[in-house]
């Protein structure tokens, strides 16, 4: 397991959040509640693929968009 | 009709589709609404749009999409500039699983109307990046052949401008666009009633794709089955070949032997 650290800032989906450090991508789509078909993450303007969430984890700043499906032309 | 349609199917990227009906899930009231629509509609193909997550709708659409066998075809929609689309393809690509992408790119939020410039250059770098790019572009028979030359799947001509229902407003430059690429011309946008449907596909459109007529009408479920029905009625007339139109009548009854009624008055 990680050191507990101090939580750090973070804009997901345009909100300031604060975050455990060395949070995952996979634990921040978890925690909203989401299962792992039809999301996708981009961490600072680039997509994360799916099979990188686990390893890939957030640092102070860092800009995050979690996106699905929703009703469109 | 679905005989008709199954020995006659549409071809976009080596896909076939037995309905000429693609739909669009914007302006629907309710997900049971969308769902008896893609019902009636026979679709086989829905757009949707790449939106934050709601943490009160989690991945319903996505589900639903699933559920009718209905294939996504994710759209950039909200897009105004070429790296803005690349990347929303991309998250698409990610979450969808799907190389397709709608590709908008708008350049003027009142009247959405394609941006030609950096829709041609997303549509380059995505084509590049094996994307199968389906541009949402205007009327313009020589910006369609620049998109098919870049490598763009099909053509998705707008008959006016998206949610109008304003119909097909330059039916004559859609001919002309329909001669001037071999990729597949998909009507998008302006279609208002089956009627539109029905003269995009005499036109010589290769399909047709419906969102704010279908969604928005009062009764959704039997607009798309009329305009699935408006679809199929223009295939056919499309492959019929219809006749030249005529400035005078010509009788379609043969004058020759006419029996003569005309009695002569007799003589008291």
């Amino acid at each position: 397991m990680r050191p507990s650290k101090d939580p750090v800032p973070i804009v997901l989906n345009g909100e300031e959040r604060l975050v455990a450090a060395g949070t995952s991508l996979e634990e921040l789509v978890a925690a909203l509640g989401l299962g792992r078909r039809g999301v996708a993450v981009a961490l600072d303007g680039e997509v994360i693929p799916r099979s990188s969430w686990e390893h890939c984890t957030v640092r102070a700043g860092a800009r995050v968009e979690i996106v699905s499906a929703a009703a469109g032309g | 009709m679905e005989h008709a349609s199954s020995a006659d199917p549409l071809v976009v990227a080596g896909r076939a589709f037995s309905s000429r009906l693609w739909l669009g899930t914007g302006g629907m009231a309710s997900l049971a609404a969308l769902g008896a629509a893609l019902e009636a509609s026979g679709t086989e193909l829905a757009t949707v749009a790449v939106r934050r997550v709601d943490p009160s709708g989690r991945g319903a659409l996505f589900e639903l999409l699933t559920e009718h066998q209905v294939s996504v075809l994710p759209n950039t929609a909200g897009c105004f500039t070429a790296s803005e689309a690349v990347l929303t393809a991309k998250l698409a690509r990610e979450a969808f699983e799907t190389d397709w992408v709608k590709l908008e790119v708008i350049g003027d939020d009142r009247s959405l109307l394609p941006d030609a410039v950096e829709l041609l250059a997303a549509a380059e770098q995505l084509a590049a990046d094996g994307f199968v790019v389906l541009p949402y572009t205007t009327d313009d028979p020589v910006l369609a052949r620049r998109l098919e030359q870049v490598g763009c799947a099909a053509v998705m001509p707008l008959g006016s401008p998206i949610g109008s229902g304003l119909g097909l407003r330059n039916p004559h430059n859609l001919s002309l666009l329909v001669e001037t690429v071999e990729v597949p011309v998909i009507l998008d946008a302006g279609v208002g009633t089956a009627s539109d449907a029905a003269m995009a596909m005499e036109l010589g459109c290769d399909g047709v794709l419906v969102a704010s007529a279908i969604n928005r009408a009062q009764d959704p479920a039997t607009m798309a089955r009329a305009i699935a029905l408006g679809v199929a009625a223009g295939r056919a007339a499309r492959l019929a070949g219809r006749i030249t139109p005529r400035y005078y009548a010509r009788a379609s009854s043969p004058t020759e032997g006419r029996p003569d009624l005309l009695v002569p008055p007799r003589d008291a």
